[in-house]
């Protein structure tokens, strides 16, 4: 997908670096990107360090960077094909829990016809685009930090050394912390489910599904969220 | 204190803590010879400094109280590749550049 863009973009001016936010770090992401074939640079962040940076709070999430190095749009929902489900009805005879988070997925807004339409425009016009921002824009509608939401960052950082250090009795208490103090960051929530879920190497029948670890789950938060604010419009 | 700009965004110059045209005057002391206070840092910079006593590990929030940018200059990001090289997002100055966020999970 990413490398699809990729190609369309680079003859315009445009290159794509993609980030794999996976605290198992590089063999968590290999598969992905060994399949893909990318020509740009695809990177591995398994500390978390563009989300605190820019503000992602979910994936697939992107920034916009000009010639100069300065963002012409802030962390914003990056789609660029519409979901596979959407257009089709929930399959039947699925897991009850799998046939809910597939309801729940198919209401989740996807405007890639929207967001490709701009980041084309933008490729093509540079700063007369009307989807660059100012600076001053750019800084005013990235990520709100309230203090609860800066010391999430810092217990999300704990979680995962400790989790790495194999210590991970602490390392929920941490992940647990950081959910509490910022429930609508996704990354924290799915990065943190997912590492309780599935075994390093295999594929998981749990899907961020519910633990004794942890108070959430990826059906019943979107549930209580609303799947329509899963990811914010871009406008 | 290359560290702490590579964590954080944030240099230590004769001026200050900053990060690109932002600078944030420190209160003497905070940084000399080359250490850092960084609880006195971390006040100054309104930045959660979270601790674990239990296993003897500090971590350092971002600065509260703003948004997540404080600045539209982007921020001087080194991350490794899959065979471990290291790619330095400045190295693509001069041409536009989508960077995307995603995940295995």
């Amino acid at each position: 997908m990413w490398q699809a863009l990729r190609s369309e973009l680079h003859p315009a001016g445009v290159e794509v670096v993609t980030v794999a936010l996976d605290t198992g770090g590089a063999d968590a992401a290999r598969p992905w990107i060994e399949a893909a074939r990318p020509e740009h640079p695809s990177l591995i962040d398994a500390a978390h360090v563009s989300d605190e940076l820019l503000g992602f709070v979910n994936v697939p999430n992107a920034v916009w960077i000009d010639e100069e190095g300065v963002l012409t749009r802030p962390a914003h929902p990056a789609h660029v094909q519409g979901s596979g489900f959407a257009d089709s009805p929930v399959p039947e005879g699925l897991p009850p829990r799998i046939h809910d988070m597939l309801v729940e997925v198919k209401k989740i807004p996807n405007h890639s016809d929207v967001y490709l339409g701009a980041l084309r425009d933008w490729a093509q016009r540079g700063s007369a685009s009307p989807w660059a921002l100012s600076p001053a824009e750019v800084v005013a509608r990235s990520q709100p930090r309230p203090p609860g939401h800066a010391e999430a960052a810092a217990c999300f950082e704990l979680g995962q050394h400790l989790w790495r250090q194999g210590q991970r009795d602490a390392a929920v208490a941490w992940f647990r912390e950081a959910h509490r103090l910022q429930p609508d960051n996704w990354t924290y929530k799915r990065q943190a489910w997912t590492l309780a879920t599935t075994k390093e190497g295999e594929a998981s029948d749990l899907i961020q599904g519910p633990t004794d670890l942890y108070d959430g789950n990826w059906l019943d938060d979107v549930r209580a969220a609303g799947a329509e604010n899963y990811y914010i419009a871009f406008e | 204190m290359d560290d702490l700009e590579r964590r954080t965004g944030w240099a230590i110059k004769p001026q200050g803590a900053c990060k690109a045209e932002v600078c944030v005057p420190l209160e003497p002391g905070t940084a000399e010879d080359g250490d850092v206070d960084v609880a006195s840092f971390a006040r100054q910079l309104r930045m959660p400094l979270v601790h674990d006593g239990d296993h003897g590990l500090w971590a350092l929030g971002p600065p509260a109280g703003g948004r997540a940018l404080s600045t539209a200059v982007a921020p001087e990001l080194e991350l490794p590749d899959l065979s471990g090289q290291p790619f330095a997002l400045s190295s693509l100055r001069g041409q536009k550049v989508v960077l995307i966020a995603w995940a295995s999970w």
